[in-house]
């Protein structure tokens, strides 16, 4: 509303500002029509807008100053010299009035019959010129901040500019590495770098709108259909502020638009029946949107009735959509899926709401487009959840750069499912009736080689190729061929010229980072032109699961790998930003925590306790929880993997979150949440309360001291230098060292206590944990 | 009617386009070839952080194709529908005004000509085929199709 306003002041200004000439012009000539016409029209929009926004006394106002003008304008009245004044006065007083609207004040109360009196024929004498008592005093100085409208497509050519700037900033930094220059050159070169990086954001964010401007027509689109269908209905907005590329808002709005309506159609349920099922008799309907990263979600939630999985799956299997076999396989997830299918419509009766079952599909593919994607989660009788998830701006995509031969190729990331290398352990490749098959960890997906698809030479055998598995719109997995794979970049990307679309395989261009042109995939195009038949791949490649539960959990997939101790750990994929492999000069010591340069970014590194000996190389998973990011070592990646087996939870925090079961034998989980609550604030951490164990005490070392350490000490042994704060030691045994000031807590090995004994039964764990926590508080 | 005339030479012939859709004239050196597009289309290249779609005139006429392996090769730079394309000709001449509207031409062209064709123009130097730029992005082939 803030904005609607700011627009409707700024506008009356400027109408003001260019009335100013015509009302004195008007004043000389009253029977200048053309005048006249553009005074009408300001009362008029004024008169209009006062309506829609609540100000009476402004509307009552401009209403008087248009019948009079109109009247005029008719021709039945003259513009005789008292109408001319006491329309100049209305005027006056309206952009006094704006003015304060303008400052976000309140109008005050005031009398405005004078004026009015004084439009009507006849009236007589002078009306007092305006400083009218509108206002008390205005404190001075209080310009609003001073805002100006532009054409969109001036916005657009600086923003081109700005990029062609970058783009020859990056030519000079190749340049100026090639050719050597003094190191004065360098360091303005570097500021300009950093002047245009500024500038380009800054730029960018031109282009951002609150994303209010897309909500705030929906309370009353759910009002009306509500109020059609006969139910009730409450929405709820958040997150409004959240911005968004003015381009991206536009291309949400329809399948918004679509969601929420279906959400009230079909979700929400009559008053009765919700009574019935005793909820309250109306629904709530919950529109929020959050930025997370560089993507933005927009959640749909409603309360209602939930989505009916198997009736999708039923009505999915009578349209033919896919097999019975199949569909007893579906996980709920996959059930849910089904609702995106073409003519797929769960609605008992087809409504004028919703329509017949078109929707849904286009929804997707609409927010596909731009590099989204839709989530589904529901509970029967509890309620539905849609969320979209969509990239900040139009224009730039995440996107893998491949090559075949020598030349490049961009692939979407969000289409992208999974890389793994052709002649990898799980991977196996083989020929049926010519046509490539990939059988990726027992799931077999068709494969065709991107060099085949493009008609383009490639030196690589089918082997030596890198496999992605893609998962385009419509939701079936293949897996495309690949020579290398290059780098996860964000790419600028523009729509390609009709001859170039014509080819269907190309979603648009960009430029790489030298200047030359790069193409952008289009995943679905490529299985199209590939000959790779979508239909029920992905469902029908579930046969080949050898536990035909596995389709029915969830499953999240991990990254199994070995730690520098040898260790077999899994670490869940989804966390892994990507892998890097570091020379061992790049590992330091600092700040008490060993880090890894990585480019210009310096990130807490775990996995390893000292930097390696010797002149290695060190590889490393760069994890990401969207803010922050950590390193951790490994020695050798083993397989991806899916974690279908339940978690045995680790009994302490700390570097694993538990051990679960992947192919038939343990590996541990590693605990990211942990590494990133340690590591991730590293520079504000406090100082951790040291506890001292006797050293020799295999019970201590071993059953103890996991627990000291869960309870946020750093445990030291025996005689070691370091000062600590608490000292556990069994009871009739000597305290392994003299620590001044230091709690000491007595364990003993019999649960019954003596009189007078504050020692602790060495099993009793609640009391344990007090003990622990209570000498940490003094501290 | 004084339209100006960009007069090119496209598969040795010599035509006019008009000058006020060429924004410049270039000369294109890496091309980055599209796989499985239409032939005409000869590849993409960059215009400082434009990406041109590069059209071979030749092959839009069906006229054989150009010789794209030698380096440098001079392309005019038009913007149909807010794409921008580049079109490789054999040579760019000179700027020509044209002396009267152009007619339409009643002798028998290459059909590949006759797609493109606005009309004969009259010029100081003598009569020229006006090509329409459009049609000639859009290729013979692909119009055939």
């Amino acid at each position: 509303m803030d904005d609607l306003i700011a627009d409707f002041v700024a506008e009356c200004r400027e109408m003001l500002e260019s009335l100013g000439g015509e009302i004195v012009a008007w004043e000389a000539a009253p029977e200048d029509r053309a005048r006249l016409d553009s005074i009408f029209r300001f009362v008029h929009t004024v008169k209009g807008n006062c309506g829609f926004f609540d100000f009476p006394r402004l509307e009552t106002l401009s209403h008087a100053a248009e019948d009079a003008l109109a009247d005029v304008r008719a021709n039945r009245r003259r513009a005789d010299a008292p109408l001319v004044s006491a329309v100049l006065a209305v005027i006056d007083r309206i952009g006094e009035m704006i003015e304060v609207i303008g400052a976000g004040e309140k109008l005050p109360e005031g009398d405005d019959h004078d004026l009015i009196a004084a439009l009507q024929p006849g009236a007589e004498g002078p009306v007092s010129a305006a400083p009218a008592a509108v206002i008390g005093e205005r404190t001075a100085g209080v310009a609003a901040p001073r805002t100006i409208r532009l054409s969109v497509e001036l916005l657009d050519r600086v923003m081109s500019g700005v990029s062609d700037m970058v783009l020859a900033r990056n030519e000079l930094a190749r340049r100026l590495r090639d050719s050597e220059v003094e190191v004065t050159v360098d360091s303005a070169f570097e500021r300009l770098s950093g002047i245009i990086a500024e500038m380009r954001d800054a730029i960018t964010r031109t282009r951002m709108q609150r994303i209010e401007n897309l909500f705030v027509g929906l309370p009353r689109m759910v009002r009306d259909l509500s109020a059609e269908l006969g139910k009730q209905v409450m929405v709820d907005i958040e997150g409004g502020d959240v911005e968004l590329d003015r381009e991206m808002i536009e291309m949400i709005r329809d399948p918004l638009t679509h969601i929420v309506r279906n959400a009230v159609d079909h979700g929400i349920e009559k008053p009765a029946d919700r009574l019935k099922a005793g909820k309250r008799e109306i629904g709530l309907l919950i529109v929020s949107a959050r930025q997370s990263g560089n993507q933005i979600l927009i959640d749909i939630c409603d309360d209602g009735r939930g989505i009916d999985g198997q009736r999708l799956v039923d009505k999915a299997v009578a349209a033919g959509i896919i097999d019975k076999d199949a569909a007893a396989r579906l996980s709920k997830a996959e059930q849910f899926m089904l609702m995106f299918e073409a003519g797929l419509s769960t609605a008992a009766q087809v409504t004028s709401i919703s329509g017949r079952g078109v929707g849904m599909d286009v929804v997707r593919s609409n927010i596909e487009r731009i590099g989204g994607i839709v989530e589904v989660d529901s509970k029967p009788g509890a309620g539905s959840r849609m969320t979209l998830r969509v990239p900040l701006t139009l224009t730039i995509i995440p996107a893998l750069t491949v090559s075949i031969g020598n030349q490049h190729f961009a692939i979407p990331r969000s289409a992208i499912e999974e890389i793994v290398r052709a002649n990898g352990e799980s991977v196996t490749l083989s020929q049926v009736g010519g046509a490539g098959v990939a059988t990726i960890r027992g799931r077999r997906v068709p494969e065709v080689a991107l060099a085949d698809i493009l008609g383009l030479p490639s030196p690589l055998s089918d082997a030596e190729r890198t496999l992605i598995v893609l998962k385009p719109a419509g939701g079936d997995v293949f897996a495309l061929a690949v020579d290398k794979v290059h780098d996860h970049e964000e790419l600028v990307v523009k729509p390609a010229a009709p001859a170039v679309m014509a080819t269907g395989l190309y979603a648009g261009t960009t430029l790489a980072d030298d200047g030359s042109p790069i193409l952008l995939f289009d995943a679905a195009g490529l299985a199209r032109v590939g000959g790779v038949k979508l239909e029920n791949v992905e469902r029908g490649s579930r046969i080949v699961d050898a536990n035909g539960a596995a389709g029915q959990r969830a499953a999240t997939p991990v990254l199994l790998f070995r730690t520098l101790e040898g260790q077999r750990r899994a670490v869940r994929l989804g966390l892994v930003d990507r892998i890097e492999e570091v020379p061992a000069a790049a590992l330091h010591w600092g700040a008490g925590q060993l880090r890894v340069q990585l480019g210009e970014a310096i990130l807490p590194l775990a996995g390893l306790d000292r930097v390696p000996e010797g002149s290695g190389k060190v590889r490393l998973f760069r994890l990401s929880d969207g803010h922050a990011e950590v390193g951790l070592a490994f020695a050798e990646v083993i397989d991806m993997a899916e974690l279908d087996d339940g978690v045995l939870p680790a009994t302490t925090a700390g570097e694993v979150e538990g051990v679960t079961l992947i192919g038939g034998e343990p590996a541990e989980l590693v605990d990211v949440h942990w590494l990133f609550a340690r590591l991730g604030g590293s520079a504000a951490q406090e100082r951790t309360m040291v506890c001292r164990l006797p050293a020799d005490d295999p019970w201590m070392q071993h059953m103890l001291r996991p627990i000291v350490e869960a309870a946020g000490y750093r445990v030291v042994s025996g005689t070691s230098e370091e000062e600590a704060d608490l000292v556990i030691a069994a009871k009739g045994q000597p305290l392994p060292a003299n620590d001044e000031g230091a709690r000491t807590i007595w364990l003993r090995a019999e649960p019954d206590a003596r009189k007078n004994d504050q020692s602790i039964y060495r099993y009793d764990r609640a009391g344990l944990m007090m003990a622990l926590t209570a000498a940490g508080g003094t501290k | 009617m004084n339209e100006l005339l960009l007069v090119v030479t496209i598969a040795g012939q010599r035509v006019a386009l008009p000058a006020a859709a060429v924004e410049s004239v270039v000369e294109l050196d890496a091309l980055i070839p599209v796989p499985r597009a239409a032939p005409h289309v000869a590849g993409l290249s960059a215009l400082r952080s434009r990406v041109l779609t590069v059209i071979d005139c030749r092959r839009a006429l069906a006229l054989g194709s150009s010789d794209l392996g030698s380096g440098l090769c001079e392309a005019a730079v038009v913007e149909i529908e807010g794409h921008h394309y580049a079109l490789i000709v054999d040579s760019v001449e000179d700027v020509v005004e044209a002396t009267a509207d152009p007619i339409p031409v009643r002798a028998a062209m290459g059909p590949g000509w006759e797609h493109v064709s606005v009309g004969l123009v009259e010029t100081e130097e003598g009569p020229l085929l006006l090509i329409d730029v459009g049609a000639l992005v859009e290729g013979v082939e692909a119009r055939a199709a």
